[in-house]
């Protein structure tokens, strides 16, 4: 019997053909067994091989809108850039203000814009890569678009996934958006300066996110008052050293 | 609306798979979506009808696999059915688990005609 179209069982017919190729008009089952997101995948594997050959440490920031991920970014490289190499890609549906407010740092930035995209994917950051050509032994930060949902299922290739939650949004942010948590290895809790005015209960956010994903590892951070900085760049710094 | 990126893909894959086949078009494609991997059906749904507009899918059948979430305790060993990533083990409630099944999103099969 024919195993690919399974005719044979019950007429014959000449075999003038050889099996295993499609017959005009009639049908073939496919056994594919693929990961839909495979094109996807392999392409984020070819940017960790790229990372990797240049000793680059590259972080995919992910958060809801307004959280802080570009003022964070703004001031770890305003402080770091005499210590640290870094380059950063900006992930946002339109405009280039973002990478503008990088630009201004000194830094090496290069804007994706999605246009209605809701999330970046490892073929917009291939060729983000290959327009920008971040300088070797450095850091790479990936500001992906503002969305806690879409960006939680799209490996861009990155080191490390660091999802930042601020103390003006709601405490069960984790459970409420878990995928994004659960794929997450750091969580920087952000805008804890304003902890005496808001009722984010801090603890609560860490039990939640931990329930989610109990291997995260947290920082509590300030932009505005600089607390909390110190240990985000002593962790950023040892990613560099550790991977060279 | 990350449902229309994998509809797409699927999309990408149908073509593909149909262009390497000789064939015209799909007659039934059977989809792999574990109910943790983040795929929203509704939106799916949505995003399916437009998707396959003008595709070698436009007329396919599809049949949707969806495998429940199932989780191996770190601590204690026990399988168990999940639902939320941050369902703890039922038998001693703790929140280091390891996912076994759930999160796969596959194309499994094609008919292609």
């Amino acid at each position: 019997m024919c195993v690919t179209c399974g005719c044979g069982t019950d007429h014959q017919h000449d075999h003038d053909h050889s099996h295993g190729h499609s017959h005009a008009g009639e049908k073939k089952v496919i056994d594919l067994e693929q990961d839909i997101l495979l094109e996807n995948n392999l392409l984020a594997q070819r940017n960790r091989g790229y990372f990797e050959g240049r000793n680059i440490f590259s972080i995919n920031m992910v958060s809801s809108p307004g959280s802080g991920k570009t003022s964070l970014l703004e001031k770890t490289l305003t402080d770091l850039k005499n210590e640290l190499k870094f380059a950063v890609i900006e992930g946002d549906q339109q405009t280039t203000n973002d990478a503008d407010r990088i630009h201004a740092t000194g830094t090496k930035v290069t804007q994706i814009n999605t246009g209605k995209g809701c999330h970046l994917d490892a073929h917009m950051v291939l060729h983000a890569l290959q327009g920008m050509k971040p300088p070797a032994d450095s850091i790479l930060f990936i500001e992906n678009v503002g969305n806690l949902v879409c960006p939680a299922m799209f490996d861009l290739g990155e080191n490390e996934r660091v999802v930042v939650i601020s103390v003006t949004e709601g405490e069960d942010k984790p459970i409420k958006y878990p995928d994004m948590f659960h794929t997450s290895g750091i969580c920087v809790i952000n805008k804890i300066d304003l902890l005496p005015y808001v009722p984010f209960d801090i603890e609560k956010c860490k039990e939640y996110a931990l329930k989610v994903n109990p291997n995260l590892k947290f920082f509590e951070v300030s932009c505005t008052s600089g607390e909390g900085l110190t240990e985000w760049y002593s962790w950023l710094k040892e990613r560099v050293l550790t991977e060279a | 609306m990350h449902e229309l990126s994998i509809v797409m893909s699927i999309v990408d894959i149908a073509t593909k798979q149909t262009q390497q086949a000789n064939a015209l078009e799909v007659e039934e494609i059977e989809l792999v979506i574990g109910e943790l991997s983040g795929v929203e059906m509704s939106s799916f749904d949505f995003a399916w009808t437009q998707g396959i507009r003008d595709s070698v899918l436009k007329n396919a059948r599809r049949e949707i696999i969806r495998p429940e979430g199932k989780a191996k305790c770190i601590d204690c060993d026990a399988e168990f059915t999940i639902h939320q990533f941050f369902d703890p083990c039922p038998y001693c409630n703790s929140h280091f688990v390891s996912i076994l099944q759930g999160k796969e999103m596959r194309v499994k099969s094609l008919v292609v005609k």
